[in-house]
């Protein structure tokens, strides 16, 4: 009676005093356990097996229970309990399988009570009923659970669990009959204590051992498991499915957990492995531990809060040989030292990211991000609506979005599809380049690429002739149109480009003299007017983007996945055509003999011919004062420098691109990979394959060349045995029979195979479009009406 | 050096057990003819193992899936007859040599070279060598271990301790091989190389525990594969399998003999699964029950009385097998009985105080990641792996036997399990079977036929292989723990 008024003072009032302190113990402890009055703690290990008392300043050696000469492996404990109901009642799981009970009530030297030698395997648990004073459960590496009275010999039942290794086994507290086991193989396991033959419920919690559970100690139902995945589980079992509410992820495997006494969320942890740490967790806040106790030099083995009312007092014993008592006030805050500040990217481009408040508030005036030129994006704020963590880091989340309008990186997209790198001179190529540069907007880029043309072009690579000529068009331009034109697509007071376009609405129709619809089109009135005479999509294409006016081959930009077979050059224009027929001219004849011509494409065909306009003038001025075009090298190789900083990576390898010699030496070759291999991974992920390989191919750098030499190997299973074909890719070894058979010739496609994919039959390419044309059916026969698209 | 066929002669084509070089010594002119070898285990009769396989489709597929050869090879051959094992073998090892790690893959076959060269398994090597040199390794390197870089080098110290005395690996090894230099190792690519010796040293005790013959490749190419093409002496192989006479003979003489020795030992096993609470033994008696096995297998080898080598023959064996010794350092060191350093007094390994299960695992998902799932798997099969049967006899179970025999394999490595009697191994094994697994176990090229059928010759050949698998995985996982606690150690 005198000891349970000492529980209660402790309960009430002034509660438990310590302080954080720690003793030394001579071997490592495997296992502790508070006695129900908290002032003593029981350390067991494979050769330790002792009391302290738990004092104001220090742990006390009160009784050292491990006695005789040669101490047997009884003593070499795996886990030890302390009676919650009975403080002179101890039990102890032995490594060699061995159940034993303590009595400290007796006078002897020798405590050791009972013995109980029915586990053939490691005891990894032993678990003192909550209430009932004479009930002891065992679980053993060797598969079974055996609970025990402890007024008779042997076990009164054995629940088993299927010869997996049972790692631990806990009471309900608030269940009188229930309990929990937890195996090696992933699985927790209710039982009723009056039915050993099957248990109540079972579900798999973790991948891989549960180490360990814990029943929370107010909440009916809420159960905690540790396991060797690292994770923490709190279930909640009074639904019919055991339900996952909580899941803490740790850093190494779970060897303890123990509800926080009085906090409803919290559970302290440490791992079996690599981690000495202890850490208390706040369910809700899985990431971040609430509290850390470092003190421990070795892992920590044992756990115990000390007071079941007491939040505050954590003891715990260690493999260094420790047994330390933690005082939550002194537990250090990793939230403290965390990096509140988050960056993360958006699908579609948009940046967030979180910062504590303080930073926030001042950067906000600044308008960070506003002034990026290549993202037009705005600055949105909005709070985190979750609480403050304790305060302290309180972050706010900022999201910048791209502009919805602005097309986020759609320019790209069209620079890189419609620039030409190689192929045709030099000067063609800068002024084609210029054109889509300016098409897109893009005035400083635009400018940049007829500067290129001025340096490197000398005089003589423009016949004079053609410039004249076009210059003389120009003035005889219909100028009140173009204005027109103009102002819908570009921003305004810019003359060169007015200008620009004039002349070439000029050429334009000038080239294309021997179609005389095609020069009506040239014209926006005349391409609406005539709606009747272009193409439907045409006429699509030309209502949904503004900058497509002027090259309305778009509808077949939007969708480059639908190849057209009839007119394959439009597909990828300038690329194919450049790349198998390098001579313009004949380029031309084909466009112009096409009945199908339009407007757009006699723009693409007329700009090998072009010129420089209105900046004619000055290039002349240039070429007279007769500078050598390396005089110009350092400042391009600047010029292409500031490109890569600004990010615009796609301008530096372009024009490096088609550059070529004149500029690549001036250029260390890992500057020039680093952008090309840059380049190329944006490509990529905008899935400009087509693309990427081009500038891949074009690329002078070894290491960026090799790039789409690598794996281009193409593995095929046999259709038949659905085995991968090893040696080639239209026979199968294994059932001799040719994979894929065109249905029109019976023959092996050894190439392009095209197959329907309602009956799955196909064939060459060739032989299926003509039998399409000519029947609807499937050519095998097998009655299904294919569609060719 | 002098690669390959340094010497023409049939004497060092083969190896020769001591009696048999005795016998040439005095008498140079008698040769040796070349034994066939047929199918793929010395063995093992040829149509045992074929006719496990051809029903197997299974097999099949898995080493399509999973074989780095790209070919049935013969230890694949023989390990299909437990296709549930076999799975989780070549997932295992596919992982280790192919997939995602930390080493380069040319690293990889070099150390599975430098392993298999600790116990001269010319079979494994020739397999590595090929590898090696397919997945871009330099070809200098397999001229010795000179001419490897100095990073590698380094490897062999643990190699060597690993392979024959696990328990001397200190924290101080690991410590020397991760401390910051030139040639440092990461933890991450220590433990890959850690897993890949063990797996390898583990692999050689299987391929000369099943007499695994040479593959027959055509294409014996590069100069560095190494020309002894069998590692068991002339005489083993006299009795060959495929005669099947000779065989039968041999099986009948000792019929009646065995049956009654299965007999007992499954009266034996029985005693032991239904009165293990009767016999209370006290805790010194299980403590000294254990000594006692350690001790005992002190003497076991010695006490084949065929092949009792005098040490000073052994070092011949060393000379003749020079082409293996190029990829290894100081051939001369060997396993050591672990009850033998007495002096020393080593504590014996608790097996409770690291397990694989909750410790080892751990260590070696964290570095080297998913390849603790993979191990962890294969371990768990080979040891629930059973049929129920026991020769002739079906619906028996083998527990006790399968926990016998890898527990003895542990305590010959100095791993104690406090919760087992290792009274049991005693009564289990009989003394021609523990010869065999020690043999095989701590000096497997010392295997020979005779070893291989003289215990249980009632079993089929499929039960020995199974007893081979767990001697393997036994072996792979007292090595990896060892380790694995250095590590550990050096970690804390």
């Amino acid at each position: 009676m005198e000891k349970m008024s000492r529980v209660t003072t402790a309960l009430g009032g002034s509660a438990l005093t310590g302080r954080t302190m720690n003793c030394h113990l001579d071997a490592p402890a495997n296992a502790i356990s508070v006695c129900r009055d908290a002032a003593q703690v029981v350390v067991a290990g494979r050769s330790i097996f002792k009391i302290y008392a738990i004092e104001e300043e220090q742990f006390v050696e009160k009784l050292n229970l491990r006695v005789g000469r040669k101490p047997s492996l009884n003593l070499s404990c795996a886990d030890v309990v302390w009676h919650q109901m009975d403080e002179n009642l101890l039990a102890t799981a032995a490594t060699n399988g061995v159940v034993v009970t303590w009595n400290l009530g007796r006078p002897s030297r020798n405590k050791q009570d009972q013995l109980f030698t029915e586990h053939k395997r490691t005891v990894n648990k032993v678990c003192f009923h909550p209430t009932e004073a004479h009930v002891l459960l065992s679980g053993s590496q060797d598969g079974f659970m055996k609970c025990f009275d402890l007024r008779r010999k042997d076990s009164v039942s054995t629940f088993s669990g299927q010869s997996e290794s049972v790692r631990d086994v806990q009471f309900s507290i608030r269940d009188y009959f229930t309990f929990a086991s937890t195996f090696e193989n992933g699985n927790v396991q209710l039982w009723d204590i009056r039915r050993p033959d099957r248990c109540e419920r079972m579900f798999t919690a973790h991948n891989g051992p549960v180490f360990c559970c814990d029943w929370h100690p107010e909440d009916r139902g809420w159960l905690a498991t540790g396991g060797r995945d690292k994770m923490v589980k709190v279930w909640d079992m009074t639904t019919p499915r055991a339900k996952e509410m909580h899941c803490v992820q740790t850093i190494a495997s779970v060897a303890r957990v123990k509800w926080r006494p009085e906090c409803r969320h919290h559970l302290a942890t440490c791992s079996m492995m690599v981690d000495h740490n202890i850490y208390v967790w706040d369910v809700r806040r899985p990431f971040v531990p609430a509290a850390m106790f470092e003190e421990h030099r070795d892992v920590t083995t044992g756990i115990a809060w000390r007071h079941p009312h007491d939040p505050c007092f954590l003891l715990s014993g260690s493999k260094d040989s420790t047994l330390c008592q933690h005082l939550f006030r002194d537990a250090s805050q990793p939230v403290e030292r965390a990096n509140p500040e988050g960056l993360c990217y958006g699908l579609f481009g948009d940046v967030a990211f979180a910062a504590k408040e303080s930073l926030v508030a001042a950067e906000s005036g600044r308008k960070p991000y506003a002034g990026d030129r290549r993202h037009p994006i705005f600055f949105k704020r909005k709070l985190d609506p979750a609480e403050p963590f304790s305060g302290l880091a309180s972050s706010a989340l900022s999201v910048f979005e791209t502009e919805s309008g602005g097309g986020s990186m759609s320019w790209f997209v069209d620079t890189a599809e419609r620039y030409a790198l190689a192929g045709r001179p030099l000067a063609e190529l800068c002024d084609h380049n210029a054109k889509v540069a300016r098409e897109l907007g893009r005035n400083q880029v635009a400018q940049t690429w007829t500067m290129l043309r001025i340096i490197y072009c000398s005089p003589g690579l423009v016949p004079s002739a053609s410039l004249n000529h076009s210059v003389g068009k120009g003035s005889s331009c219909g100028l009140p149109l173009m204005n027109s034109f103009n102002l819908k697509d570009m921003a305004p007071g810019l003359g060169s480009e007015t200008r620009l376009d004039r002349s070439k609405g000029d050429t334009r129709s000038d080239t294309v003299l021997l179609d005389s619809s095609a020069t009506l089109i040239t014209n926006e009135d005349n391409e609406e007017t005539e709606g009747s005479d272009v193409p439907a999509d045409y006429l699509l294409g030309d209502v949904e983007g503004e900058e497509d006016e002027l090259y309305p081959l778009d509808p077949e930009h939007v969708h480059p996945e639908e190849p057209e077979y009839v007119l394959p050059q439009e597909a990828f224009p300038l690329r194919h055509e450049i790349l198998d027929t390098p001579s313009g001219p004949e380029h031309l004849q084909d466009k112009a003999d096409s009945p199908h011509v339009s407007g757009s494409e006699a723009d693409a065909a007329s700009l090998a011919p072009v010129d420089s306009f209105s900046l004619l003038s000055i290039s002349h001025a240039l070429y007279d004062s007769r500078l050598p075009t390396d005089f110009f090298s350092v400042l391009v190789c600047d010029m292409l420098r500031f490109y890569a900083e600004q990010g615009d990576v796609q301008m530096a390898v372009s024009v490096l691109i088609v550059l070529g010699e004149r500029v690549r030496k001036d250029i260390d070759e890992q500057t020039q990979e680093h952008w090309y291999t840059s380049y190329i991974d944006l490509l990529q992920r905008f899935c400009l394959w087509n693309v990427s390989n081009e500038v891949v191919k074009l690329s002078t750098s070894r290491a960026v060349s090799c790039l789409n030499q690598a794996s281009t190997t193409l593995h095929v299973n046999c259709s038949n045995c659905k085995r991968p074909m090893s040696s080639r890719g239209w026979v199968c070894d294994r059932c001799h029979r040719c994979a894929s058979m065109c249905a029109v010739c019976h023959h092996v496609v050894k190439g392009l195979f095209v197959w329907c994919q309602g009956c799955s039959h196909g064939g060459h390419l060739q032989h299926i479009m003509k039998w399409l044309e000519g029947s609807s059916h499937c050519p095998a026969g097998c009655g299904h009406l294919c569609e060719y698209s | 050096m002098n690669r390959g066929g340094s010497s023409p002669s049939a004497a060092a084509n083969y190896l020769l057990c001591t009696n048999c070089r005795k016998v040439l010594r005095k008498d140079k002119r008698i040769r040796v003819s070349q034994p066939l070898s047929r199918g793929p285990s010395a063995f093992i009769p040829e149509k045992e193992v074929v006719q496990a396989n051809t029903v197997d489709e299974r097999t099949n597929f898995l080493v399509e899936e999973y074989s780095t050869s790209g070919r049935l090879d013969n230890i694949t051959q023989v390990m299909s007859l437990h296709t549930q094992y076999l799975e989780s073998f070549l997932r295992s090892q596919f992982y280790m040599l192919r997939m995602d790690g930390p080493l380069p893959l040319p690293y990889r076959h070099y150390i599975a070279i430098m392993a298999a060269a600790r116990h001269q398994c010319s079979y494994l090597i020739n397999m590595h060598v090929d590898e090696f040199l397919k997945t871009g390794g330099i070809a200098e390197w397999l001229n010795g271990l000179e001419y490897v870089p100095q990073r590698l080098k380094n490897l062999n110290e643990i190699n060597k301790l690993l392979a024959h005395r696990p328990w001397l690996i200190t924290k101080e090894h690991i410590q020397k091989l991760v401390k910051t230099g030139e040639n440092n190792w990461s933890l991450p690519e220590l433990v890959h190389a850690v897993v890949l010796l063990a797996h390898y040293h583990a692999l050689a005790s299987f391929v000369f525990g099943s007499g695994i013959n040479p593959e027959r490749d055509p294409e014996i190419s590069n100069g560095f594969r190494l020309i002894s093409v069998n590692n068991f002496c002339v005489c083993d192989l006299a009795n060959d399998n495929n005669i099947e006479n000779a065989s039968l003979t041999g099986n009948n003489f000792g019929i009646v003999d065995s049956l009654s020795e299965l007999e007992a030992l499954m009266e034996r096993m029985k005693r032991l699964q239904e009165e293990r609470e009767d016999e209370e033994a006290s805790q010194e008696e299980m403590t000294t029950r254990f000594e006692k096995e350690k001790k005992e297998s002190l003497f076991v080898v010695s006490g084949d009385t065929f092949h009792s080598f005098p040490h000073s023959d052994f070092e011949d064996d060393m000379i003749v097998t020079s082409d293996v010794s190029r990829y290894i350092e100081d051939p001369g060191f060997g396993y050591e009985d672990f009850a033998r350093r007495g002096e020393e007094h080593l504590p014996t390994f608790r097996a409770q105080d690291y397990t694989w299960e909750n410790h080892g695992f751990s260590l070696v998902n964290r570095l080297y990641s998913d390849i603790g799932h993979l191990l962890d798997e294969k371990f768990r099969m080979v040891y629930n792996l059973t049929y129920n049967t026991m020769a002739t006899h079906e619906d028996v179970d083998t527990t006790t036997l399968r926990r016998a025999l890898f527990n003895y394999v542990h305590c010959m490595f100095g791993i104690r399990y406090d919760d087992y009697d290792y009274g049991e191994v005693n009564q289990l094994l009989e003394r021609s079977l523990k010869v065999y697994i020690k043999t095989v176990t701590c000096y497997p090229e010392r295997t020979t036929k005779r070893m291989y059928d003289s215990y249980w010759r009632q079993f089929k050949h499929s039960e020995k292989v199974h007893v081979n698998l767990l001697l393997m995985e036994a072996r792979m996982q007292a090595e990896l723990l060892y380790a694995l606690r250095a590590i550990t150690r050096h970690l804390t």
